[in-house]
Protein backbone atom coordinates (compact mmCIF):
# COMPACT_ATOMS: atom_id res chain seq x y z
CA UNK A 1 0.00 0.00 0.00
CA UNK A 2 1.37 3.66 -0.79
CA UNK A 3 2.45 5.59 1.90
CA UNK A 4 0.70 8.72 2.30
CA UNK A 5 3.04 11.58 1.52
CA UNK A 6 4.28 13.78 4.36
CA UNK A 7 3.23 10.45 6.88
CA UNK A 8 7.05 10.12 8.01
CA UNK A 9 7.12 13.50 9.23
CA UNK A 10 8.84 14.15 12.41
CA UNK A 11 6.83 14.62 15.33
CA UNK A 12 6.39 18.34 16.19
CA UNK A 13 8.93 19.52 18.20
CA UNK A 14 8.48 20.27 22.28
CA UNK A 15 6.05 24.05 22.26
CA UNK A 16 8.42 26.35 23.96
CA UNK A 17 5.58 27.32 25.73
CA UNK A 18 2.38 26.42 26.83
CA UNK A 19 -1.18 27.85 25.99
CA UNK A 20 -2.77 28.13 29.29
CA UNK A 21 -6.62 29.53 29.65
CA UNK A 22 -6.80 32.61 31.28
CA UNK A 23 -7.38 32.70 34.74
CA UNK A 24 -9.42 35.14 36.55
CA UNK A 25 -7.26 37.35 38.43
CA UNK A 26 -3.43 38.38 37.83
CA UNK A 27 -0.90 40.88 39.48
CA UNK A 28 -0.23 42.22 36.52
CA UNK A 29 -2.04 42.29 33.05
CA UNK A 30 0.26 43.01 30.19
CA UNK A 31 -1.60 43.87 26.89
CA UNK A 32 0.59 42.50 23.99
CA UNK A 33 2.10 39.50 22.92
CA UNK A 34 4.93 41.43 20.72
CA UNK A 35 8.65 41.75 21.87
CA UNK A 36 8.36 44.43 24.17
CA UNK A 37 5.39 42.96 26.32
CA UNK A 38 7.28 39.53 26.32
CA UNK A 39 10.45 41.52 27.47
CA UNK A 40 8.60 43.55 29.99
CA UNK A 41 7.02 40.35 31.41
CA UNK A 42 10.48 38.85 31.58
CA UNK A 43 12.59 41.70 33.52
CA UNK A 44 9.42 41.91 35.43
CA UNK A 45 9.85 38.23 36.44
CA UNK A 46 13.61 38.52 36.95
CA UNK A 47 14.18 41.44 38.34
CA UNK A 48 10.87 42.43 40.55
CA UNK A 49 9.93 38.90 41.13
CA UNK A 50 6.82 39.28 39.57
CA UNK A 51 5.21 36.19 38.38
CA UNK A 52 1.72 35.75 39.09
CA UNK A 53 1.51 37.65 35.67
CA UNK A 54 -0.34 37.41 32.05
CA UNK A 55 0.72 38.35 28.79
CA UNK A 56 -2.34 38.74 26.60
CA UNK A 57 -2.32 38.65 23.08
CA UNK A 58 -4.85 39.04 20.39
CA UNK A 59 -3.24 37.52 17.65
CA UNK A 60 -0.72 34.40 17.83
CA UNK A 61 2.98 35.24 19.76
CA UNK A 62 4.97 38.08 18.34
CA UNK A 63 3.08 37.81 15.07
CA UNK A 64 2.41 41.96 14.83
CA UNK A 65 5.68 44.25 14.12
CA UNK A 66 8.13 41.78 15.88
CA UNK A 67 7.83 39.30 12.93
CA UNK A 68 7.62 41.80 10.24
CA UNK A 69 10.66 44.40 11.07
CA UNK A 70 14.43 44.63 9.42
CA UNK A 71 15.89 42.91 13.06
CA UNK A 72 18.72 45.91 12.79
CA UNK A 73 20.09 46.86 16.14
CA UNK A 74 21.87 50.01 16.78
CA UNK A 75 22.53 52.70 19.58
CA UNK A 76 23.76 55.87 17.74
CA UNK A 77 21.06 58.33 18.49
CA UNK A 78 22.31 61.85 18.87
CA UNK A 79 20.38 62.83 21.73
CA UNK A 80 21.29 61.89 25.15
CA UNK A 81 17.92 60.63 26.43
CA UNK A 82 18.04 58.56 22.95
CA UNK A 83 21.22 57.65 23.28
CA UNK A 84 21.09 56.64 27.28
CA UNK A 85 17.54 54.11 26.25
CA UNK A 86 19.40 52.68 22.94
CA UNK A 87 22.69 51.75 24.39
CA UNK A 88 21.10 50.41 27.68
CA UNK A 89 19.24 47.99 25.24
CA UNK A 90 22.44 47.15 23.36
CA UNK A 91 24.42 46.57 26.27
CA UNK A 92 20.94 44.12 27.32
CA UNK A 93 21.43 42.60 23.84
CA UNK A 94 24.96 41.92 24.15
CA UNK A 95 24.02 39.59 26.80
CA UNK A 96 21.05 38.17 26.04
CA UNK A 97 21.80 34.70 24.27
CA UNK A 98 23.21 33.45 27.13
CA UNK A 99 20.65 35.14 29.54
CA UNK A 100 18.03 33.42 27.59
CA UNK A 101 20.18 30.37 27.57
CA UNK A 102 18.82 30.47 23.51
CA UNK A 103 20.02 31.19 20.04
CA UNK A 104 19.34 34.44 18.71
CA UNK A 105 21.32 35.08 16.07
CA UNK A 106 22.92 38.38 17.39
CA UNK A 107 25.58 39.45 14.93
CA UNK A 108 27.12 42.35 15.93
CA UNK A 109 28.13 43.29 11.82
CA UNK A 110 28.32 46.85 12.18
CA UNK A 111 26.10 49.74 10.96
CA UNK A 112 27.06 51.98 8.32
CA UNK A 113 24.75 55.84 8.26
CA UNK A 114 25.65 57.21 4.53
CA UNK A 115 25.97 60.79 4.45
CA UNK A 116 25.48 62.34 0.65
CA UNK A 117 25.68 66.03 1.07
CA UNK A 118 27.56 68.52 2.89
CA UNK A 119 25.10 69.16 5.79
CA UNK A 120 24.67 65.57 6.15
CA UNK A 121 28.84 65.11 6.90
CA UNK A 122 28.17 67.56 9.34
CA UNK A 123 25.51 66.17 11.33
CA UNK A 124 26.52 62.46 11.03
CA UNK A 125 30.02 63.99 12.16
CA UNK A 126 28.21 65.71 15.22
CA UNK A 127 26.59 62.64 15.76
CA UNK A 128 30.22 60.73 15.83
CA UNK A 129 31.02 63.63 18.61
CA UNK A 130 27.69 62.93 20.68
CA UNK A 131 27.65 59.29 20.69
CA UNK A 132 31.63 59.19 21.97
CA UNK A 133 30.31 61.82 24.52
CA UNK A 134 27.83 59.10 25.55
CA UNK A 135 30.34 55.97 25.68
CA UNK A 136 28.82 54.89 22.47
CA UNK A 137 30.89 53.64 19.57
CA UNK A 138 31.12 55.83 16.49
CA UNK A 139 33.59 56.46 14.08
CA UNK A 140 33.30 58.94 10.74
CA UNK A 141 34.68 57.38 7.42
CA UNK A 142 35.02 58.87 4.53
CA UNK A 143 34.01 57.48 1.34
CA UNK A 144 37.32 54.73 0.75
CA UNK A 145 36.72 54.02 3.89
CA UNK A 146 33.27 53.00 3.97
CA UNK A 147 34.17 50.73 0.44
CA UNK A 148 36.58 49.41 2.48
CA UNK A 149 34.38 47.79 5.07
CA UNK A 150 31.33 47.39 2.04
CA UNK A 151 33.02 46.34 -1.40
CA UNK A 152 29.70 46.21 -2.48
CA UNK A 153 28.19 49.59 -2.17
CA UNK A 154 29.00 52.20 -5.10
CA UNK A 155 30.88 54.70 -3.75
CA UNK A 156 32.18 56.50 -7.30
CA UNK A 157 31.56 59.98 -7.58
CA UNK A 158 28.77 59.46 -10.63
CA UNK A 159 25.98 58.96 -8.26
CA UNK A 160 23.00 60.86 -8.26
CA UNK A 161 23.53 61.30 -4.53
CA UNK A 162 27.48 60.39 -4.07
CA UNK A 163 28.45 58.44 -0.69
CA UNK A 164 30.58 61.31 0.98
CA UNK A 165 31.31 59.16 4.03
CA UNK A 166 29.31 57.76 6.59
CA UNK A 167 29.01 56.93 10.46
CA UNK A 168 29.87 53.53 11.98
CA UNK A 169 28.88 51.62 14.99
CA UNK A 170 30.91 48.32 14.80
CA UNK A 171 28.56 46.87 17.72
CA UNK A 172 25.47 47.36 15.97
CA UNK A 173 24.28 44.59 14.20
CA UNK A 174 21.04 42.36 13.52
CA UNK A 175 19.22 39.70 15.33
CA UNK A 176 16.83 36.87 14.09
CA UNK A 177 13.53 38.87 16.13
CA UNK A 178 11.39 35.28 16.00
CA UNK A 179 14.35 33.74 18.08
CA UNK A 180 14.40 36.55 20.43
CA UNK A 181 10.51 36.64 21.06
CA UNK A 182 10.46 32.50 21.35
CA UNK A 183 13.66 32.91 23.76
CA UNK A 184 11.28 35.40 26.21
CA UNK A 185 8.44 33.34 25.82
CA UNK A 186 9.95 29.91 26.47
CA UNK A 187 11.75 31.56 29.77
CA UNK A 188 8.59 33.20 30.82
CA UNK A 189 6.53 30.11 30.60
CA UNK A 190 9.44 28.37 32.77
CA UNK A 191 9.00 30.93 35.64
CA UNK A 192 5.18 30.40 35.40
CA UNK A 193 3.94 33.48 33.53
CA UNK A 194 0.67 32.86 31.30
CA UNK A 195 0.72 33.56 27.57
CA UNK A 196 -2.26 33.37 26.21
CA UNK A 197 -2.52 34.21 22.78
CA UNK A 198 -6.15 34.84 20.67
CA UNK A 199 -6.77 36.92 23.69
CA UNK A 200 -7.91 40.71 22.50
CA UNK A 201 -8.53 43.04 25.36
CA UNK A 202 -11.71 44.68 24.28
CA UNK A 203 -11.94 47.21 27.30
CA UNK A 204 -11.22 48.10 31.00
CA UNK A 205 -12.68 48.13 34.52
CA UNK A 206 -12.24 50.71 36.64
CA UNK A 207 -13.40 52.32 39.65
CA UNK A 208 -12.82 56.06 39.16
CA UNK A 209 -9.54 56.85 37.71
CA UNK A 210 -8.30 53.35 39.43
CA UNK A 211 -7.83 50.33 36.47
CA UNK A 212 -9.06 46.84 37.83
CA UNK A 213 -8.88 44.42 35.45
CA UNK A 214 -9.33 44.15 31.56
CA UNK A 215 -12.58 42.78 29.57
CA UNK A 216 -11.11 40.02 27.02
CA UNK A 217 -12.53 38.22 24.05
CA UNK A 218 -11.97 35.55 26.84
CA UNK A 219 -13.38 37.14 29.21
CA UNK A 220 -13.11 39.60 32.17
CA UNK A 221 -9.68 40.06 33.54
CA UNK A 222 -9.10 41.37 37.20
CA UNK A 223 -5.67 42.87 37.70
CA UNK A 224 -3.33 44.72 39.92
CA UNK A 225 -1.66 46.66 36.69
CA UNK A 226 -2.35 46.97 33.36
CA UNK A 227 0.46 47.55 31.56
CA UNK A 228 0.15 48.58 27.69
CA UNK A 229 2.43 47.07 24.87
CA UNK A 230 0.48 47.36 21.98
CA UNK A 231 2.32 49.35 19.50
CA UNK A 232 -0.05 50.12 16.15
CA UNK A 233 -3.18 49.30 18.36
CA UNK A 234 -3.06 51.25 21.35
CA UNK A 235 -5.16 53.96 20.37
CA UNK A 236 -8.12 51.46 20.19
CA UNK A 237 -7.35 50.29 23.43
CA UNK A 238 -6.69 53.64 25.02
CA UNK A 239 -10.20 55.01 23.06
CA UNK A 240 -11.57 52.58 25.24
CA UNK A 241 -10.79 54.99 28.31
CA UNK A 242 -10.55 58.50 27.02
CA UNK A 243 -6.88 58.49 26.73
CA UNK A 244 -5.95 60.45 23.85
CA UNK A 245 -2.32 59.70 22.55
CA UNK A 246 -0.41 61.30 20.32
CA UNK A 247 0.37 59.05 18.03
CA UNK A 248 -0.70 57.75 14.02
CA UNK A 249 -0.62 54.26 12.88
CA UNK A 250 0.50 53.93 9.73
CA UNK A 251 1.78 50.79 7.36
CA UNK A 252 5.50 50.95 7.20
CA UNK A 253 6.44 48.38 4.41
CA UNK A 254 9.49 46.07 4.45
CA UNK A 255 10.69 43.56 1.91
CA UNK A 256 13.23 40.29 1.18
CA UNK A 257 14.53 38.80 -1.81
CA UNK A 258 15.17 35.38 -2.40
CA UNK A 259 18.14 33.42 -0.95
CA UNK A 260 21.55 34.80 -2.21
CA UNK A 261 25.20 33.99 -1.24
CA UNK A 262 26.21 36.18 1.59
CA UNK A 263 27.28 39.22 -0.08
CA UNK A 264 26.82 42.01 2.44
CA UNK A 265 28.83 42.33 4.94
CA UNK A 266 27.33 44.82 7.40
CA UNK A 267 24.04 46.80 7.73
CA UNK A 268 23.80 49.76 5.21
CA UNK A 269 21.39 52.67 6.08
CA UNK A 270 20.37 55.76 4.16
CA UNK A 271 18.09 58.65 5.02
CA UNK A 272 18.84 60.88 1.95
CA UNK A 273 18.23 58.27 -0.53
CA UNK A 274 16.09 56.38 2.01
CA UNK A 275 16.66 52.62 2.23
CA UNK A 276 18.57 50.40 4.74
CA UNK A 277 19.92 47.08 3.88
CA UNK A 278 21.09 44.18 5.70
CA UNK A 279 21.54 40.23 4.65
CA UNK A 280 19.76 38.31 7.04
CA UNK A 281 22.04 34.90 7.88
CA UNK A 282 19.54 32.57 5.74
CA UNK A 283 20.90 34.69 3.08
CA UNK A 284 17.74 36.97 2.29
CA UNK A 285 18.71 40.84 1.93
CA UNK A 286 16.14 42.55 4.16
CA UNK A 287 14.55 45.98 2.67
CA UNK A 288 13.04 48.59 4.49
CA UNK A 289 12.27 52.19 4.09
CA UNK A 290 9.81 55.18 5.63
CA UNK A 291 6.21 54.87 6.46
CA UNK A 292 3.20 55.05 4.14
CA UNK A 293 2.01 58.44 4.56
CA UNK A 294 -1.42 57.64 5.60
CA UNK A 295 -2.80 56.67 8.38
CA UNK A 296 -4.34 52.95 8.30
CA UNK A 297 -4.28 49.51 10.74
CA UNK A 298 -4.35 47.58 7.44
CA UNK A 299 -1.11 45.95 7.98
CA UNK A 300 -0.24 46.93 4.30
CA UNK A 301 1.18 49.62 1.55
CA UNK A 302 1.73 50.94 -1.57
CA UNK A 303 3.34 49.81 -3.99
CA UNK A 304 5.04 53.16 -5.14
CA UNK A 305 6.62 53.34 -1.67
CA UNK A 306 8.45 49.83 -2.26
CA UNK A 307 9.60 51.24 -5.99
CA UNK A 308 10.91 53.69 -4.45
CA UNK A 309 12.89 52.52 -1.92
CA UNK A 310 14.47 49.77 -4.82
CA UNK A 311 15.44 52.44 -7.05
CA UNK A 312 17.55 53.93 -3.95
CA UNK A 313 18.91 50.43 -2.89
CA UNK A 314 19.70 49.97 -6.84
CA UNK A 315 21.85 52.61 -6.95
CA UNK A 316 23.32 51.96 -4.01
CA UNK A 317 24.31 48.41 -4.67
CA UNK A 318 24.26 47.98 -8.33
CA UNK A 319 24.66 44.15 -8.52
CA UNK A 320 21.23 44.65 -6.32
CA UNK A 321 19.36 45.04 -9.84
CA UNK A 322 19.88 41.34 -10.55
CA UNK A 323 18.02 40.23 -7.33
CA UNK A 324 14.48 39.34 -7.14
CA UNK A 325 11.60 40.41 -4.46
CA UNK A 326 10.61 37.42 -2.59
CA UNK A 327 7.71 38.93 -0.19
CA UNK A 328 6.61 42.31 0.97
CA UNK A 329 4.84 43.25 4.32
CA UNK A 330 3.74 45.57 6.29
CA UNK A 331 3.24 46.14 9.77
CA UNK A 332 1.25 49.08 11.97
CA UNK A 333 3.46 51.42 13.42
CA UNK A 334 2.81 54.14 15.66
CA UNK A 335 4.40 57.48 15.30
CA UNK A 336 4.94 60.42 17.74
CA UNK A 337 4.91 63.97 16.65
CA UNK A 338 8.77 63.54 17.81
CA UNK A 339 9.92 60.66 16.36
CA UNK A 340 10.37 59.64 19.91
CA UNK A 341 8.56 56.50 22.29
CA UNK A 342 6.11 56.93 24.97
CA UNK A 343 6.72 55.16 28.00
CA UNK A 344 5.43 55.83 31.55
CA UNK A 345 2.93 56.69 33.81
CA UNK A 346 -0.58 57.42 32.84
CA UNK A 347 -3.53 59.65 34.32
CA UNK A 348 -4.89 56.57 35.07
CA UNK A 349 -4.00 54.71 38.81
CA UNK A 350 -2.19 51.23 37.66
CA UNK A 351 -2.55 51.75 34.13
CA UNK A 352 1.39 52.26 32.38
CA UNK A 353 1.44 52.58 28.59
CA UNK A 354 4.37 51.93 26.47
CA UNK A 355 3.88 53.04 22.76
CA UNK A 356 4.69 55.22 19.93
CA UNK A 357 8.24 53.30 19.24
CA UNK A 358 6.89 53.97 15.57
CA UNK A 359 9.83 52.66 13.24
CA UNK A 360 12.56 51.98 15.99
CA UNK A 361 11.21 49.46 18.41
CA UNK A 362 12.95 46.39 17.65
CA UNK A 363 16.20 47.37 18.01
CA UNK A 364 14.84 48.11 21.71
CA UNK A 365 13.34 45.62 23.00
CA UNK A 366 15.44 44.51 26.16
CA UNK A 367 15.98 47.83 27.03
CA UNK A 368 12.04 48.75 26.78
CA UNK A 369 11.32 45.44 28.96
CA UNK A 370 13.96 46.58 31.61
CA UNK A 371 12.85 50.28 31.87
CA UNK A 372 9.16 49.47 31.44
CA UNK A 373 9.40 46.92 33.95
CA UNK A 374 10.65 49.21 36.42
CA UNK A 375 7.79 51.42 35.56
CA UNK A 376 5.14 48.91 36.39
CA UNK A 377 6.96 47.69 39.62
CA UNK A 378 7.96 50.93 41.45
CA UNK A 379 4.96 52.77 39.84
CA UNK A 380 7.53 55.71 38.95
CA UNK A 381 9.97 56.23 35.38
CA UNK A 382 13.22 54.50 35.57
CA UNK A 383 15.59 57.25 34.77
CA UNK A 384 16.57 56.18 31.47
CA UNK A 385 12.56 55.99 30.27
CA UNK A 386 11.27 59.31 32.67
CA UNK A 387 11.77 62.00 29.83
CA UNK A 388 9.86 59.81 27.50
CA UNK A 389 6.64 60.77 29.26
CA UNK A 390 3.46 61.51 27.88
CA UNK A 391 3.69 64.81 29.27
CA UNK A 392 6.52 65.95 27.13
CA UNK A 393 4.21 66.94 24.96
CA UNK A 394 2.07 69.39 27.30
CA UNK A 395 5.42 70.95 28.85
CA UNK A 396 7.55 71.41 25.56
CA UNK A 397 10.30 69.08 26.14
CA UNK A 398 10.60 66.84 23.29
CA UNK A 399 12.89 64.56 22.25
CA UNK A 400 13.24 65.08 19.04
CA UNK A 401 14.93 62.75 17.45
CA UNK A 402 13.05 63.13 13.94
CA UNK A 403 15.75 65.51 12.64
CA UNK A 404 18.45 63.85 14.60
CA UNK A 405 18.02 60.50 13.67
CA UNK A 406 16.58 61.44 10.01
CA UNK A 407 14.02 59.31 8.83
CA UNK A 408 15.35 55.97 8.97
CA UNK A 409 15.06 54.66 12.64
CA UNK B 1 -1.75 52.39 -4.81
CA UNK B 2 -4.96 54.37 -3.81
CA UNK B 3 -6.83 55.74 -6.40
CA UNK B 4 -8.22 59.04 -4.65
CA UNK B 5 -10.98 60.82 -6.27
CA UNK B 6 -10.44 64.25 -6.67
CA UNK B 7 -13.44 66.57 -6.38
CA UNK B 8 -11.85 69.07 -9.11
CA UNK B 9 -9.46 66.41 -11.40
CA UNK B 10 -11.37 63.04 -10.94
CA UNK B 11 -9.92 59.66 -9.48
CA UNK B 12 -6.14 60.30 -9.89
CA UNK B 13 -2.87 57.89 -8.79
CA UNK B 14 -2.15 57.87 -4.77
CA UNK B 15 1.26 59.53 -6.34
CA UNK B 16 -0.23 62.83 -6.56
CA UNK B 17 -1.29 63.51 -3.45
CA UNK B 18 0.13 64.74 -0.29
CA UNK B 19 -1.59 63.51 2.88
CA UNK B 20 -2.94 66.32 5.57
CA UNK B 21 -4.12 64.24 8.20
CA UNK B 22 -7.40 64.34 10.32
CA UNK B 23 -9.79 66.90 8.96
CA UNK B 24 -11.57 69.54 10.99
CA UNK B 25 -8.31 70.63 12.70
CA UNK B 26 -9.16 74.45 13.66
CA UNK B 27 -6.58 76.83 14.82
CA UNK B 28 -7.67 78.10 18.12
CA UNK B 29 -9.92 81.21 18.03
CA UNK B 30 -8.16 82.64 20.62
CA UNK B 31 -4.10 81.67 20.74
CA UNK B 32 -3.18 83.58 23.87
CA UNK B 33 -6.60 82.43 26.04
CA UNK B 34 -5.37 78.67 25.31
CA UNK B 35 -4.12 76.83 28.17
CA UNK B 36 -0.94 74.18 27.85
CA UNK B 37 -3.05 71.26 27.73
CA UNK B 38 -5.00 72.43 25.05
CA UNK B 39 -2.61 73.70 22.98
CA UNK B 40 -1.02 70.62 22.91
CA UNK B 41 -3.79 69.06 22.17
CA UNK B 42 -3.96 71.53 19.13
CA UNK B 43 -0.51 70.88 18.12
CA UNK B 44 0.23 67.14 18.73
CA UNK B 45 -2.85 65.03 19.66
CA UNK B 46 -4.90 63.69 16.09
CA UNK B 47 -7.33 61.02 16.27
CA UNK B 48 -6.21 57.76 15.45
CA UNK B 49 -9.55 56.05 13.97
CA UNK B 50 -9.46 52.30 13.06
CA UNK B 51 -12.44 52.36 10.80
CA UNK B 52 -13.59 55.28 8.63
CA UNK B 53 -11.30 58.60 9.12
CA UNK B 54 -12.23 61.85 8.07
CA UNK B 55 -9.20 63.06 6.45
CA UNK B 56 -7.27 65.75 4.20
CA UNK B 57 -5.35 64.95 1.26
CA UNK B 58 -3.81 67.81 -0.99
CA UNK B 59 -3.56 67.28 -5.35
CA UNK B 60 -0.36 68.49 -4.82
CA UNK B 61 0.61 67.48 -8.80
CA UNK B 62 -2.65 67.75 -10.07
CA UNK B 63 -4.82 71.21 -9.05
CA UNK B 64 -3.22 72.09 -5.80
CA UNK B 65 -5.91 72.04 -3.99
CA UNK B 66 -7.20 70.74 -0.24
CA UNK B 67 -10.23 68.22 -0.02
CA UNK B 68 -12.15 66.15 2.65
CA UNK B 69 -12.64 62.46 1.99
CA UNK B 70 -13.73 59.92 4.30
CA UNK B 71 -11.40 56.87 3.97
CA UNK B 72 -11.77 53.47 5.98
CA UNK B 73 -8.41 52.89 7.77
CA UNK B 74 -8.49 48.98 7.93
CA UNK B 75 -9.59 48.77 3.90
CA UNK B 76 -8.27 51.77 2.15
CA UNK B 77 -11.97 52.37 0.95
CA UNK B 78 -12.81 55.89 0.23
CA UNK B 79 -16.45 57.00 0.71
CA UNK B 80 -18.29 60.16 -0.89
CA UNK B 81 -19.72 62.24 1.85
CA UNK B 82 -22.59 60.55 3.44
CA UNK B 83 -22.63 57.40 1.31
CA UNK B 84 -21.67 53.99 2.34
CA UNK B 85 -20.90 52.66 -1.14
CA UNK B 86 -16.70 52.88 -1.94
CA UNK B 87 -16.31 55.32 -4.66
CA UNK B 88 -12.42 54.08 -4.64
CA UNK B 89 -10.07 52.09 -2.94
Amino acid sequence: MPRTPGADLPDHPDWLWNSPEPKSSYDVVIVGGGGHGLATAYYLAVNHGITNMAVLESGWLAGGNMARNTTIIRSNYLWDESAGLYEHAMKLWEGLEDELDYPLLFSQRGVLNLAHSLQEVRDSKRRVGANRLNGIDAEWLDADQVAEICPILNTSEDLRYPVLGATWQPRAGIAKHDHVAWGFARALDRMGVDLVQNCQVTGFDRIGDRITGVRTTRGDIAAGKVALAAAGSTSVLADELGLALPIQSHPLQALVSELLEPVHPTVVMSNAVHVYVSQAHKGELVLGAGIDSYNSYGQRGSFHTIERELTAAVELFPMFARAHVLRTWAGVVDVTPDASAIMGLTPFENLYVNCGWGTGGFKATPGVGWCYAHTIAHDEPHQLNAPFNLDRFTTGALVDEHGAAGVAH
Amino acid sequence: MMLIPCPWCGPRNETEFHYGGQADVSYPADPQAVSDVDWARFLFFRANTKGIFTERWNHQAGCRRWFTVRRDTTTNEIFHDDSHEAVTR
